[in-house]
C-alpha cells in the first residue's frame, strides 16, 4: 500500500513538471483592478510606463490598471520573447521590441495586436516613417518612442580653437573643411566612425534617398550611392585624415566615451537619443556641445535620417486585448503621452505637432547641457527631411553583415575596398 | 494479496528511477528529437513546414566555416595549454619538497570560482585599447604600442579567448591531475629509487602512464568544452565580433537562432556541432585504446 502511495506522489509530481510551464494568468484582481504585464530592455521606458498607468487610472476610475513590469537584458528579453511567440504561452500583454529585433517577430503568423484603430485618426500628426518600420502590409503594430533624428554633435570648444563656427559647415564638404582646420590647428580628429555598427554608415546614406533595401526589399546595399558614401567615409579616415575608426569599433563602448568626454574628438554623428549618453557618461562636456542637423550632399539636400528605435507592442497572448491595446494607444499616441517622451525620456517625440509645446521648452537637464536655444527649433526645421528606412525580414541579417564584417573591412582592416565590401555583403544575403 | 506484493517488488526499481528516466526523456530526449526535426524546417510561427536539407546548405557560407575554424584552432590550443601545464604544475604540487603546497592549491583553484561574465569583463577592461588600460600601459614598458585587442584581428582575439580559459580551467585541471596523483602508490617510486632512477625517469616510466586514465578524461572534457566554448566570447564581444574573429560554433547557433530568429538553421548547426564532437570524441578515444578490451 506505502508504495503505491509512493507511486501516486511520483505521478503527481511528474504530472506536475508539465504542468509547470502553464503560469497563471490572473486578469481581474477581486477589486477589479486589472493587471497588465509588461517587458522591457531598458529600465527608464517602464518609467514611461508606470507614469502613463497613473494618468491612465486618474481618467478611468472604472477601469483600473496595475502595471507588472519587468526588465530584462537586451538579449535575454528578446530570446524569450521569440520563444514565448513561437510557442504561444507566457508571452506578456506589452511589450518593447528593439527595431532590428521587429522583424524576428513579424515572420509566419503574426502573434502581435494590430494597432490600426488607433493609429489612423492621429496618423497625420506622426512623423509618419516611424510608425512605418514597425508595420507590415498596411497594418501598424509597434509604437514608436522616438523619430531618432540623426544630428552633429559638435564640440564647440575645439571648433572655437580652430576658429570653425558651427553654423557655417552646411554641406559634408564643409564639413570635411572644418575638419582639415581643426586637425591643422589642434590635431584632433574631426569626428569618428563606426567600425563595428552602422550608426555612422546608415543615416548618411539615407540622407541620400538611399538604404539597405528598397521600398520592394531587394537587397541595394551595394548601389552607387552606397559605394560612395562608404567611400567618402574611407575617404575622411585614410585621405583627409580628419576621422579616426571609433575606440572599440563603436560609440556605445566605455572607451569612447572616456575620449570623447576628454575632448579628443570634435564631433560625433548620432541620431537624437544619443543626448542621453552625453549627460550620463560623458558629464565633462556639458555646456560645450552644441547639437546641429547634419551636413547636405548637397544643395537642398536632405539633412537628417530616423535611427534606431523601440517598438512597443500588444501581443495576441494578452489576457485583455482590448484594454491593453488602448492603454498602450494612451501612453504613446496622445499628446501628452509624447510630451512625457521628452520630459522623462529625454527622447524627441514622434508626434511632432508637440514640439512647439511649451511644455518642451520647459528647462530640463538636456536643455542645461546643450547649448542650443531651442532643441526643437532644429527638430522642427529638419521634420520634412526624415526619410523612412526599409525594414524586412533580412534586416536582422544585414544588420550582422554591416556590424561584422562590412564596416570593418572596409575602415579598419582595408583588405577590401568599399565597393568590394558592400558587394560581396549584398550578394550573400541576395 | 501475496502476489501483488511481488509484483510491486519487482516494480520496486522501475520506481526509484523514474524521477531519473523522466528528467532524461522530457530534458533531454525531447529536446534532441526536437531539434533533428527542426533542423529540416522552417520554423515561424503558425506557419512552420518541412523545407528537406535547405538549413544545411545555408550553413555553406563564410561565417559557418569561421565559426568552424575558430573552435577548432580554440579547441587544440586549450589542450596543447591545458593538459602539460596543470599536469606538471600538480607533480611540483604533489612533492614533498614543495614550499606552501597548500597556499598554492588554494591560489590556483580560485579563479575556477570567478563567474565567467566577471572574468571577462576584466580581461575586456584590462585589454582595453586606450594607452591608459592595464595591460597597454604595461607592454608600454617594454616599447610595444598600444593594441587595439578586441578589434586588431585574429591573433590577438584567439589570444583573449585561450588567456581566459587558461585562467579559468588550470585550477580544475590540476585538481582532476593531483586526485590521480595521490592514487599513485608509493611503493613503485620506492622500487624505482632502489632501481636508481631520476626524476624524470619516474615522472615518464611511473606518472604519466598511471595518470592515463586522468589524461583521457581531462582530454575529453576538454574536447567538450573547447566546442562549446560561448559565454567568453559573448562577454568580450558581445555577440558581435568583427569579422567573426570571435564566433564560434556555439556563437553562431545564437546568432542564428537567436538574433535572427531562424531556429531552423540554428539547429542544423546544432546537430552538426554533435556530429563533429561525437566523432571527434571517439577517434580521440579510440586512440587511447580505451576500447580495447582489458588484458
Amino acid at each position: 500500500m506505502k508504495k503505491l502511495i509512493i507511486l501516486l506522489i511520483l505521478v503527481f509530481f511528474a504530472a506536475n513538471l508539465f504542468a509547470a510551464g502553464e503560469t497563471e494568468t490572473e486578469t481581474a484582481t477581486d477589486e477589479g483592478v486589472n493587471q497588465i504585464s509588461f517587458w522591457t530592455f531598458q529600465e527608464l521606458h517602464l518609467q514611461f510606463y508606470e507614469d502613463a498607468v497613473i494618468r491612465w487610472n486618474a481618467a478611468n476610475p472604472n477601469r483600473q490598471i496595475e502595471l507588472v513590469g519587468e526588465v530584462y537584458a537586451y538579449d535575454d528579453m528578446h530570446n524569450k520573447l521569440l520563444i514565448a511567440i513561437q510557442s504561444g504561452v507566457g508571452a506578456p500583454d506589452i511589450v518593447d521590441i528593439e527595431i532590428s529585433k521587429f522583424p524576428n517577430f513579424l515572420k509566419g503568423e503574426i502573434r502581435l495586436a494590430e494597432m490600426n484603430e488607433y493609429v489612423n485618426p492621429v496618423k497625420s500628426q506622426f512623423i509618419e516613417s516611424r510608425l512605418d518600420i514597425y508595420a507590415k502590409n498596411g497594418k501598424y503594430y509597434g509604437l514608436p518612442f522616438h523619430v531618432g533624428a540623426a544630428v552633429m554633435y559638435y564640440n564647440t570648444e575645439i571648433l572655437a580653437a580652430a576658429g570653425v563656427d558651427p553654423y557655417s559647415i552646411d554641406t559634408w564638404d564643409d564639413y570635411v573643411q572644418a575638419g582639415l582646420a581643426v586637425k591643422e590647428a589642434t590635431g584632433k580628429p574631426m569626428t569618428t566612425v563606426e567600425t563595428t555598427d552602422q550608426w555612422t554608415f546608415w543615416p548618411m546614406i539615407c540622407q541620400r534617398d538611399s538604404d539597405f533595401f528598397d521600398a520592394q526589399g531587394n537587397v541595394i546595399l551595394d548601389n552607387a550611392t552606397n559605394i560612395s558614401v562608404l567611400e567618402f567615409l574611407y575617404d575622411m579616415v585614410y585621405k583627409y585624415e580628419i576621422a579616426v575608426p571609433a575606440p572599440d569599433g563603436f560609440h556605445h563602448s566605455e572607451q569612447y566615451w572616456g575620449a570623447m568626454n576628454n575632448g579628443d574628438y570634435a564631433s560625433i554623428l548620432m541620431p537624437m537619443w544619443y543626448m542621453g549618453r552625453f549627460t550620463d557618461y560623458m558629464t565633462d562636456l556639458s555646456g560645450k556641445m552644441i547639437i546641429m542637423p547634419l551636413p547636405r550632399w548637397e544643395p537642398g539636400g536632405k539633412r537628417s535620417a530616423g535611427m534606431g528605435g523601440t517598438g512597443t507592442v500588444v501581443t495576441t497572448q494578452a489576457a485583455n486585448l482590448d484594454l491593453a491595446r488602448e492603454f498602450l494607444a494612451f501612453a504613446k499616441l496622445s499628446r501628452e503621452g509624447n510630451i512625457k517622451l521628452w520630459e522623462l525620456l529625454g527622447f524627441d517625440p514622434p508626434r511632432w505637432d508637440v514640439w512647439s509645446d511649451p511644455a518642451l521648452q520647459e528647462p530640463n537637464k538636456f536643455t542645461e547641457f546643450f547649448l542650443n536655444d531651442d532643441l526643437f527649433a532644429t527638430l522642427l526645421e529638419i521634420k520634412d527631411e526624415i526619410n523612412p528606412v526599409s525594414i524586412t525580414a533580412q534586416t536582422p541579417d544585414l544588420t550582422d553583415l554591416i556590424r561584422h564584417t562590412v564596416m570593418f573591412q572596409a575602415l579598419q582592416t582595408r583588405e577590401k575596398t568599399p565597393e568590394q565590401a558592400l558587394t560581396d555583403a549584398a550578394n550573400e544575403l541576395r | 494479496m501475496k502476489n501483488l506484493k511481488s509484483n510491486l517488488n519487482k516494480l520496486n526499481p522501475y520506481i526509484f528511477v523514474l524521477p531519473l528516466i523522466i528528467t532524461i526523456l522530457v530534458f533531454y530526449l525531447y529536446p534532441v528529437i526536437s531539434t533533428i526535426i527542426m533542423s529540416f524546417q522552417n520554423v515561424v510561427p503558425g506557419e512552420t513546414e518541412f523545407i528537406g536539407l535547405k538549413n544545411y546548405e545555408k550553413l555553406g557560407n563564410q561565417h559557418f566555416f569561421a565559426a568552424v575554424k575558430n573552435s577548432f584552432i580554440y579547441t587544440i590550443i586549450t589542450i596543447a595549454i591545458l593538459i602539460p601545464f596543470p599536469l606538471i604544475i600538480a607533480v611540483f604540487l604533489n612533492s614533498d619538497n614543495c614550499p606552501g603546497k597548500k597556499y598554492f592549491r588554494a591560489a590556483f583553484f580560485i579563479p575556477s570560482l570567478v563567474s565567467v561574465v566577471v572574468t571577462g569583463i576584466i580581461i575586456r577592461l584590462s585589454f582595453a585599447a586606450s594607452d591608459k588600460s592595464i595591460v597597454n600601459a604595461m607592454i608600454g614598458w617594454i616599447g610595444i604600442p598600444p593594441q587595439s585587442w578586441t578589434v586588431e584581428g585574429p591573433y590577438h582575439a584567439m589570444f583573449l579567448l585561450v588567456l581566459i580559459a587558461t585562467w579559468r580551467w588550470t585550477g580544475i585541471n590540476i585538481i582532476y591531475f593531483l586526485s590521480g596523483l595521490q592514487n599513485i602508490p608509493k611503493e613503485l617510486y620506492e622500487a624505482a629509487d632502489i632501481d636508481g632512477a631520476n626524476g624524470i625517469q619516474k615522472f615518464l616510466v611511473i606518472t604519466l602512464p598511471m595518470l592515463k586514465p586522468i589524461i583521457i578524461f581531462v582530454t575529453t572534457i576538454s574536447i567538450f568544452g573547447g566546442f562549446s566554448m560561448f559565454e567568453e566570447s559573448y562577454i568580450i564581444w558581445q555577440g558581435n565580433s568583427p569579422n567573426n574573429v570571435g564566433l564560434t560554433m556555439v556563437g553562431y547557433i545564437y546568432r542564428k537562432g537567436f538574433q535572427s530568429g531562424d531556429f531552423g538553421m540554428g539547429s542544423a548547426i546544432g546537430l552538426v556541432l554533435l556530429v563533429i564532437v561525437l566523432s571527434i570524441s571517439l577517434i580521440q578515444l579510440r586512440f587511447w585504446g580505451f576500447y580495447k578490451k582489458e588484458k
